[in-house]
């Protein structure tokens, strides 16, 4: 195309591509803003333990459990998008993980758990969508009570048992999800959860931005009214994030416990506020219409390096949480003052 | 049968209890025409917007689109019909890129739902530059809040032409805007008239409606009280002290019958 252009055409052509990075870099402000915090963050606890932050194992022990959190996150960031919450999402991991550990226990096929987690996931995310949507009840407190009632659930369900399945190590299905392939030093490599899981963000990233579901949930996001009035049927985009959340935490469910070889029936729990922090520090804001599925994937990182990071810089457990906080705070100022909100 | 008119409106009345919002009215808006419809609030001009898009079923009366009569009026012939309307605050997602806002609804997609990016983006540029959009500040690919007032019409107005409306509505186009993005909107409604399409501009500011359109038709109490074109009316002060003595006697003392 080029070759057979005029003199001035190319000259166009030239300008149009100086401007494609131009337009790249404004267009996903974002995300980029969260990469370059995280760069800065990794250099920062490089500079305070060079020895630690040196070391492959120390990235691969981030990366074996960061994976659950990016499942999560990626389904997350369209429900703020469209302008909802869900923080049901610990249970959902919870109970979608112990219809998974309940048919792999008894000897079933491991890809039948698979589905049956996903199965309950999805149900689990209808139910919040025909809360939320269909009968009208807010986002924010619908969600609160269904993490409560489905924990309440599984803990009648067990009665406190675990239950552990180390008869899937060897597996096909364990060993494709979970085995490290691409090997980096001796014996160690990257653990095959953390290729899915950049496999699930590609995904979302396609679908959130190069899909009609993504863009629909763009344009319900900000301004509902318009929305409808252009044909888009906005219950239905609204529902369908929240089974997207829930196949999102039925993967996580299945992820976590093939990790761990254990299913607690609190398995879940403790995600709730890192994997919502980990969404907003990674550039997504609250008011809806817009966000980043990739940003989201990155904010998740950072949240998981933050721990590390605090206890190799040399100081105790007891400074996790303040970091937390420190960080989270400061990404969001970085964010502000790089984004320019325009509601 | 009159066959001059793109779209008829013949003794549509609409009532909401006790209350005659529409009283019998009948205008035609011509091909390529701009039809100015003017009335103080309460005339009749939302209820009457919402009849022509549909929102609103005539309890009486006819609609006649092209010569033919369309029975059974509703959102969905309305657009059949070729008809689109513009509302002032609604029409757009101020986050959303321009292309992203034209195609909102209807993007360019594959079986897949994957959506034709490159074509989208090409068709809204060309739709950008026909309806005539000269800055290059911004491209296909902003994002509408980054437009002002009288842009933001433009991409509302783009949206409409490229679902091929013959009529588009403007409901107050023009209210809340600056001179300078008023006239963008004129600017906007002259390209529209000149590819042939028609248009019916709502509107209380008399000089507003003035400049850009053919023919006014006035409203007052869900009657049409005057029908007439520019060339007979010389300045807009004309039109005021017809419109003056519409709303004291409720009939224009010298003006043609409706």
């Amino acid at each position: 195309m080029i070759g057979s252009a005029t003199g001035g055409k190319q000259k166009q052509i030239a300008r149009e591509e100086a401007s494609g990075i131009a337009k790249w870099s404004r267009n996903n402000r974002r995300a980029i803003t969260s990469t370059l915090f995280l760069i800065v963050m990794l250099i920062g606890f490089t500079m305070a333990n060079p020895e630690v932050f040196s070391q492959f194992k120390t990235y691969r022990s981030v990366m074996i459990a960061l994976p659950v959190s990016i499942f999560l996150v990626v389904p997350l960031v369209f429900v703020v998008t469209a302008g909802e919450i869900d923080l049901s999402f610990p249970s959902v991991v919870g109970l979608a993980s112990y219809a998974f550990v309940s048919i792999v226990d008894q000897g079933g096929d491991p890809l039948v758990g698979i589905a049956a987690a996903l199965l309950v996931g999805a149900f689990l995310g209808f139910l919040n969508g025909i809360l939320v949507v269909r009968i009208g009840l807010s986002a924010l407190v619908a969600t609160l009570g269904m993490n409560f009632f489905l924990r309440g659930l599984i803990n009648i369900l067990v009665e406190g048992f675990s239950i552990a399945i180390p008869e899937i190590r060897g597996s096909f299905i364990h060993t494709l999800l979970t085995d490290d392939t691409i090997m980096i030093v001796e014996n160690q490599g990257i653990p095959n959860q953390m290729l899915w899981a950049l496999a699930f963000t590609a995904l979302g990233v396609f679908l959130y931005n190069r899909h009609s579901f993504g863009v629909r949930v763009h344009c319900v996001g900000d301004n509902p009214e318009s929305a409808a009035e252009m044909g888009i049927d906005v219950d239905r985009t609204r529902i369908l994030v929240f089974v997207f959340t829930g196949i999102g935490a039925a993967l996580a469910g299945v992820f976590s416990v093939m990790i761990n070889f254990v299913w607690w029936p609190t398995t879940g729990d403790g995600l709730l506020l890192p994997v919502l922090a980990g969404l907003f520090v990674g550039g997504t804001p609250t008011w809806g219409g817009i966000g980043t599925v990739f940003g989201g994937s990155i904010g998740t990182s950072i949240v998981a390096f933050i721990e590390t990071g605090v206890i190799a810089a040399g100081l105790t457990g007891f400074f996790t949480q303040f970091f937390y906080g420190l960080i989270i705070i400061l990404s969001l100022i970085f964010q502000r003052f790089n984004g320019g909100r325009v509601r | 049968m009159n066959s001059e008119y793109l779209i008829e409106l013949r003794s549509v009345t609409k009532s909401f209890g006790n209350v005659n919002a529409v009283d019998g009215i009948s205008f035609g808006v011509r091909p390529g025409e701009v039809v100015g419809l003017i009335g103080d609030n309460g005339a009749g001009k939302s209820t009457l917007i919402k009849i022509l898009s549909g929102v609103h079923q005539p309890d009486s009366g006819q609609i006649i689109v092209r010569g033919r009569e369309v029975r059974n009026w509703n959102a969905a012939k309305s657009r059949e019909s070729g008809i689109e309307t513009v509302y002032q605050d609604r029409a757009l997602a101020p986050q959303q890129t321009i292309t992203r806002n034209i195609f909102m609804g209807r993007e360019i997609k594959n079986r897949l739902g994957v959506i034709k990016v490159k074509t989208q983006y090409e068709e809204a540029n060309r739709l950008m530059r026909e309806i005539g959009f000269t800055s290059k500040v911004f491209d296909p690919d902003s994002p509408v809040a980054t437009l002002s007032g009288g842009e933001r019409q433009g991409v509302a107005i783009a949206r409409a032409l490229y679902f091929d409306a013959d009529l588009i509505v403007l409901d107050e186009p023009t209210t809340a805007l600056s001179l300078v993005e008023t006239a963008k909107v004129f600017g906007f409604i002259e390209n529209v008239r000149a590819r042939g399409r028609s248009i019916i501009f709502i509107g209380h500011n008399i000089y507003h409606v003035f400049d850009v359109a053919d023919r006014f038709v006035v409203l007052d109490r869900g009657k049409v009280v005057m029908t007439e074109d520019k060339a007979n009316i010389p300045v807009a002060e004309v039109l005021i002290k017809h419109m003056q003595e519409i709303a004291e006697l409720g009939h224009a003392a010298d003006a043609s019958p409706a």
